[in-house]
């Protein structure tokens, strides 16, 4: 059991909070240049796992053994000066400051004239760059790291992590706003990392990463230690059942049959000639009802920015929007929701949950928008609406009076999709609902929006993942550098999209 | 228990009930009530009565807070109402010897209101529609307030003459003093209007997430501006008390710094700056800290030259007793071998 390339050794890791036992007796090794991938289901306990390595919370009981010494991180810091750092989802660069500034914050090197008064700038600089060189990154140090892109960001924030001479790397779904290109170039500096010796555990919810760039898996369910791994022993299949506790039902079968009867029916929800400058090129769109349209594009290509045309997030420059037909006035997102939208925001942080406010009032709260200040739902109304759709969606919660920050990503997501389910809505729009989410709740969530169009929603489907766009949609809308691509039908194969997006990079 | 030290509540409580003990430690009489022609008289009814002006602003200002706002013109918008329902009375003898108002009563403080209405709805419209960070855009009726202020008396301070005036701030009801009264009518009123319509779960959302309220439907900036509009009016109810209580308008002193006392009273309260969750309840209560402290420091007979340190080193000592980490800290000195409090529920 003994073998010296372990870095790190947790034992017995338990941690609860209020009304959640959030671990119970979690395991985990790592090792000297290994990447170590951490999965589970949302609420699972990766995130508590992290937390306790890193200092943010104590665990109530279990051990943590670095380089065969018990250690007890008290603090970030304390974590870091411990040789285990830290990335997380964001990359948490202060985007005033320059990268090389970002790079040595916290341990500016001082001026020798000055004696240690004032901070030598120009070994700041040389520093940052010589750290980024050994990465084999390409970048300029004085430029403000707010205006690079998100990609270039994240390996600056992991050439700050492992600036301190880390010995466990802990990445926590880095890659969730990268495109395929990015990720790849984040994985040849994990790899040269790796080489380098250190030990690094990588927190994903894409699967074809973890068997791309992992070595061996820890697997937690509801707070459990499931297994230990290598990517070898255990196929996609294998990690999700180990994931699941289950074995899933293969995904049902793509081209839902009710297509032809809708295909005929007036559209919901029609915009024409709708652009901004900028961020759409003038495009036409129909929703109808019942239909699952599914918009794919590479990012940039300005899906989002369709949707928030549609729901009058963004004033549009032209195009007129109707709603059975008949022209609409759409100037707030107010008008969107009398009109019967309804929108779930890609940024769940930022345009999604208010964090303070309970499940039962983030749930209420476009339904009583859409009310009106007047005709107040009260808190027995707002109780049953959030109780039942808790209990229908499957939000995992300790209460409806728990503030909603404190679930779980997923969860969050889910109580967020209720808040419009709620509203009844004609036409729902959905951007990236099933980002950073695990498999298994994607599935109950794609079955949801099939169930939704089934009773006569309009959906429109926004993904990255073209799979699962393919897998819901009746029709497939493809954009492609802010203009219209094409369209494809129902049970069109992910080779067609994928070839549309394609047809003016190749 | 638990739940009881857990209410948002229970340390401002804490605070308030510590201060009137100790006033009534240094001065026997603190608590004694006395009935006189119909009237209840003691130390805590002045306090009541002398706190109620601060109270009215800062439950506007309560509000204000909760949308990430914050109004520092309040004191000026005082200082307003308080020119302009002292110049629309006036007052003057008539040949029977009656005083008379320039204009009728209702005329006149209608008039106030609706200025001081106006001028919460101007720092609205600049925060909301011309993108101004609050505290910057109040800063500007803040400083032009008391001008404006000035100019409309003239420079000097306008007395009063006409009777009827002096009941806002002098007068009682039911052996209350009128001013406690409206005081606390506004706050049940603003109590009904939060619990029976949608608007506190609108205001703690644009507090909590703008963006997110936005994207629900939420229309924020009509929202926005109604909340500057009450504080505004609420501010011209203050003014209004104040001048009836001094039988005068000064447009230099009236409402000099009620601003930050108002904003004090908000924090104390429990209602943080970052604006989301907030309590008119403790509001009251911080008020009433404020206030009690105010009068402590008199009737302790502290010298007027100290008075403002002793006021800074009582208020440092409550907002001490109000932090969670500072009380973690005792907690954790006290018994050096626990871990850290609250961790563990």
């Amino acid at each position: 059991m003994n073998d010296p390339a372990i870095v790190l050794r947790a034992r017995g890791i338990s941690r609860a909070f209020p009304g959640v036992q959030a671990l119970c007796g979690a395991e985990l090794t790592l090792r000297a240049g290994e990447v170590h991938a951490l999965m589970g289901q949302n609420g699972a306990g990766k995130s508590t796992l992290i937390k306790v390595l890193t200092g943010v919370h104590a665990p109530d009981a279990g051990s943590i053994e670095l380089l065969g010494n018990a250690v007890s991180p008290e603090s970030p810091i304390h974590a870091q000066q411990l040789g285990i750092s830290a990335v997380h989802q964001e990359s948490h660069l202060l985007p005033n400051l320059s990268v090389a500034e970002n790079i040595c914050a916290g341990r500016y090197p001082r001026h020798p004239w000055t004696r240690g008064g004032g901070i030598d700038w120009r070994e700041t600089e040389r520093r940052a760059a010589e750290l980024l060189a050994s990465l084999g990154i390409r970048l300029d140090v004085t430029q403000l790291a707010g205006g690079l892109p998100a990609a270039l960001q994240q390996l600056a924030t992991v050439a700050r992590a492992v600036a301190t001479d880390a010995r466990v790397l802990i990445l926590d779904e880095p890659t969730s706003s990268l495109d395929a290109d990015e990720v790849q170039a984040l994985f040849t500096l994990i790899r040269r990392l790796r080489d380098k010796g250190v030990a690094i555990l990588f927190v994903t919810h894409f699967l074809d990463q973890v068997y791309d760039i992992c070595d061996r898996m820890t697997i937690l369910r509801n707070g459990r230690f499931v297994g230990e791994y290598t990517c070898a022993q255990l196929d996609t299949h294998g990690l999700v059942a180990a994931m699941v506790g289950r074995e899933l039902a293969a995904s049902p079968a793509a081209a839902p049959e009710h297509v032809a009867e809708n295909a005929t029916a007036p559209p919901v929800l029609a915009a024409r000639n709708l652009s901004r400058r900028g961020q759409l090129k003038p495009l036409d769109i129909d929703l109808r009802p019942g239909e699952v349209l599914g918009l794919a594009g590479l990012l940039g290509s300005g899906r989002t920015e369709l949707a928030r045309l549609l729901f009058a997030l963004d004033p549009r420059d032209t195009g007129e929007i109707s709603v059975d037909g008949k022209p609409a006035r759409l100037d707030h997102p107010a008008d969107a929701l009398r009109l019967g939208l309804g929108f779930c925001p890609e940024d769940r942080k930022h345009s999604g949950i208010i964090a303070d406010l309970s499940v039962r009032e983030n749930i209420a709260l476009a339904l009583q928008a859409r009310m009106g200040l007047t005709k107040f739902l009260g808190l027995t109304e707002q109780r049953q609406i959030a109780e039942k759709l808790v209990a229908a969606l499957g939000v995992k919660t300790s209460s409806i009076e728990t503030p909603i920050g404190q679930l779980s990503g997923g969860n969050q997501q889910k109580a967020i999709i209720a808040r419009w389910l709620a509203t009844q809505p004609r036409v729902l729009i959905l951007d990236e609902p099933t980002r950073g989410i695990d498999v298994a709740a994607k599935q109950e969530l794609m079955n949801e929006i099939l169930e939704l169009a089934r009773g006569g929603t309009a959906v429109l489907f926004i993904s990255a993942e073209i799979d699962e766009v393919v897998r819901v949609s009746d029709r497939i809308l493809v954009l492609r550098d802010r203009a219209k691509a094409g369209e494809l039908p129902g049970g069109a194969t992910e080779d067609q999209v994928y070839s549309l997006i394609a047809a003016s990079h190749s | 228990m638990n739940r009881i030290v857990r209410n948002p509540l229970f340390w401002p409580v804490i605070a308030l009930v510590l201060l009137l003990a100790a006033s009534a430690l240094f001065n026997p009489s603190f608590i004694r009530l006395t009935w006189h022609d119909g009237h209840l008289y003691g130390s805590v009814i002045d306090i009541l009565n002398r706190a109620a002006p601060l109270i009215v602003v800062s439950l506007g200002m309560t509000l204000v807070i909760a949308v990430r706002g914050l109004d520092i013109s309040v004191g000026a918008v005082v200082a307003i109402a308080a020119a302009v329902s002292a110049l629309m009375i006036g007052g003057s003898f008539s040949a029977t010897g009656e005083v008379q108002s320039a204009n009728p009563l209702w005329l006149a403080l209608a008039t106030a209101l609706a200025v001081a209405a106006a001028c919460g709805l101007w720092n609205g419209l600049l925060v909301v529609k011309a993108g101004m960070q609050p505290i910057v855009a109040t800063l500007i009726l803040m400083v032009a307030g008391r001008g404006i202020a000035q100019l409309l008396t003239g420079g000097q301070i306008i007395t009063v003459y006409y009777p009827p005036f002096f009941t806002l701030g002098n007068g009682f009801l039911l052996g209350l003093p009128v001013a406690l009264w409206i005081a606390g009518l506004l706050w049940a009123s603003l109590h009904l209007v939060l619990s029976r319509t949608a608007l506190g779960l609108f205001v703690r959302s644009i507090g909590g997430n703008p963006e997110a309220a936005r994207v629900a439907g939420v229309r924020s900036s009509a929202i926005t501006l109604c909340v500057y509009t009450f504080c505004g009016l609420a501010a011209g109810v203050a003014g209004l008390i104040v001048s009836s209580n001094v039988k005068s308008a000064d447009a230099n002193n009236a409402g000099q710094l009620l601003e930050l006392d108002a904003i004090l009273a908000v924090t104390l309260g429990g209602t943080a700056l970052t604006g989301g969750r907030f309590t008119l309840a403790g509001t009251v209560i911080g008020a009433l800290i404020i206030q009690t402290l105010t009068s402590m420091i008199y009737s302790l007979g502290v010298p007027p030259e100290v008075n403002l340190v002793v006021k800074a080193a009582l208020v440092f000592a409550v907002m001490l007793l109000q932090s969670a980490e500072f009380r973690q800290l005792v907690a954790r000195t006290a018994r050096p071998n626990k871990p850290l409090e609250g961790e563990k529920r």
